[in-house]
């Protein structure tokens, strides 16, 4: 299979999701997921830890087999042609994926050399140069730092221009400058007809970025939208109480009616310099580790 | 797809080999213990053993020193399949469009390249101890091709360890008893010196028939119908160790 195979566009929704179902022994973690992504755009999966956005993820990138339901990517079935999907994805995943023995460049190199594109030296400088990596290039990965490694880790999946680019919570544990950063290229990535599917837990990244957001709560999308759609969902009533437009955290959690746990003291302490939209991520739920 | 499995296998063995050379402490820590223990056995015990052979005892031990030497290299084959599978490149390559057992034969081809060179060391410290063949080139050939067998039965046995293993220590764990096999053989001392069942278990297992090979063609003996129970010994473990690797990575991957 040649490299031009990634750059058939099929026509229709990069991904379509219908009635997907998971379940690890007897902890149904999808109980039937629908969505549709249109080609070129962003897209986010929002939904708090342990919703099983990087189950729906490993779903679509042939890491895992669905137990009911359909999934295409490209216009391909994940179950059935698993080597086109693979042809046509790249997946970040949650915990960045590099070899921390190789230099960085070396792990550019190896990826270019296993999707078998001719000059991987010159294709691995060039995305040294994107991601500001040049100096750290010929270092051991092991001596970077967090937003270094998620910087080459997405420069990796950025190679050979695969249609379809997967990130799974691609801005968790980094610092507000990295999370920025990271921000900056997820835009630049829709903006040369990628789509782009995300998970995050973060309401101000999914206001950031995406054309569409899913909630993923319980199993099941239960809403999806345009953040100004999702806005509207809000109660009228709780209007007349808030003088701030309501921000898409009080409609998530309108609309799972859980105010319990959600963090108003913010252990991360970043901090975006898009001050006028929120203070800073706010976590659906605090994440243990 | 699968045209790309000797290319992709080439890379990602590449990327290995140089795992090792970047730690080269892994394939000399795999060469001390064997070491230490020819020191110890020749220097300290080797003069109380009755070999009952007119072999000098370094000549009558290395045999089994070199099945130690691989039994303990393989340890680290499982470890780097583990954190592998543990960090997120395993699941990178498998998102990616890459022949699938490509992943795996890169790690076989690797231990078997770190235990060769493992076992190239001990057999150099053996000779400076005293270690002496007239082998012929015929012999040394087929030392070797036991020696893979060797090192390719156990090294999938490796990959299942690595597979299914839950933690770092317990993909290492399982080469403990491999370890110690060769000292209830024919290995370090001759097995009709051993009591009833224990001999019967030392000439019953597979090290023996090893063992006894090696060192007759070290010796330029015949080798007599040991070689063909040693070789239906390496096959058969090499099939039964392939087979449930590969379906234990199937089940992993799919
Ligand atoms: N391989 C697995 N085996 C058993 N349970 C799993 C497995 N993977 C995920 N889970 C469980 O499924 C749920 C969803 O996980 P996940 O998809 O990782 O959530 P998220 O990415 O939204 O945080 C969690 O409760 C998690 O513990
Ligand atoms: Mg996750």
């Amino acid at each position: 299979m040649s490299t031009e195979v990634t750059r058939n566009r099929v026509s229709g929704p990069a991904i379509r999701v219908q009635g997907i179902e998971k379940s690890f022994k007897d902890l149904h973690v999808l109980r039937g997921v629908d969505f549709e992504v249109a080609a070129g755009s962003i897209f986010a999966l929002l939904g708090s830890n342990g919703a099983g956005k990087t189950t729906m993820v490993k779903i679509l990138s042939t890491l895992l087999k669905a137990d009911a339901g359909t999934a295409t990517v490209n216009g391909f079935d994940v179950a059935a042609k698993p080597g086109d999907v693979r042809e046509s994805i790249s997946l970040t995943g949650q915990f960045a994926a590099v070899d921390e023995v190789l230099t960085g460049r070396e792990n550019l190199v190896l990826i270019a050399k296993l999707r078998h594109l001719t000059d991987p030296g010159a294709i691995a400088d060039g995305l040294l140069a994107q991601f500001t990596l040049t100096d750290a290039g010929s270092r051991k990965v092991a001596t970077y730092s967090g937003g270094m490694r998620r910087r080459l880790d997405i420069a990796m999946s950025l190679i050979g221009n695969p249609p379809v680019i997967f990130l799974d919570e691609p801005t968790t544990g980094l610092d507000p400058q990295a999370r920025i950063e990271v921000w900056q290229t997820v835009k630049r990535l829709a903006g040369q007809g990628t789509t782009v599917l995300l998970t995050t837990q973060y309401l101000d990244e999914a206001e950031q970025l995406a054309d569409r957001i899913a909630i993923l709560h319980k199993g099941t999308i239960i809403q999806n939208g345009t953040l100004a759609e999702l806005k509207q969902l809000l109660p009228p009533a709780k209007v007349e109480y808030v003088e701030k437009q309501p921000s898409l955290e009080d409609v998530f959690l309108a609309l799972v009616g859980d105010t319990g746990e959600t963090g108003t003291a913010d252990d991360d302490p970043t901090n975006t310099a898009d001050a006028d939209r929120s203070a800073g991520p706010v976590p659906v739920r605090k994440e243990v580790r | 797809m699968t045209t790309h499995v000797l290319g992709d296998t080439r890379v990602l063995t590449s990327r290995s080999l140089r795992h090792i050379l970047r730690s080269p402490d892994t394939i000399i820590t795999t060469a001390v213990t064997p070491i230490a223990l020819m020191l110890l056995f020749v220097y300290v015990f080797g003069g109380a053993i009755n070999t009952g052979s007119d072999q000098s005892y370094i000549n009558y031990m290395l045999p089994g020193i070199l099945l130690i030497t691989i039994a303990s290299g393989i340890a680290y084959t499982a470890y780097r399949l583990f954190l592998d599978m543990q960090g997120g490149i395993f699941e990178r390559f498998q998102s990616m469009p890459i022949a699938r057992s490509s992943v795996l034969w890169a790690h076989v081809l690797t231990s078997l390249a770190a235990n060769l060179v493992s076992v190239a060391l001990v057999i150099g410290v053996a000779l400076l101890m005293g270690f002496r063949t007239g082998a012929s080139v015929t012999a040394w050939f087929a030392v070797a091709g036991v020696l893979i067998l060797f090192t390719l039965a156990l090294t999938w046995i490796a990959v299942i360890a690595g597979l299914s293993a839950k933690t770092v220590d317990g993909a290492s764990a399982f080469s403990y008893p491999l370890i110690f096999l060769p000292f209830i053989s024919s290995a370090f001392a001759p097995t009709d010196s051993m009591p009833g069942p224990v001999a019967w278990f030392a000439e019953n297992q597979p090290v023996t028939s090893i063992v006894n090979t090696i060192r007759a063609l070290f010796a330029q003996e015949p080798v007599g119908s040991d070689i063909w129970v040693a070789l239906a010994w390496l096959v058969g473990l090499l099939a039964v160790g392939y087979a449930f690797a590969i379906a234990i990575y199937r089940r992993k991957i799919s």
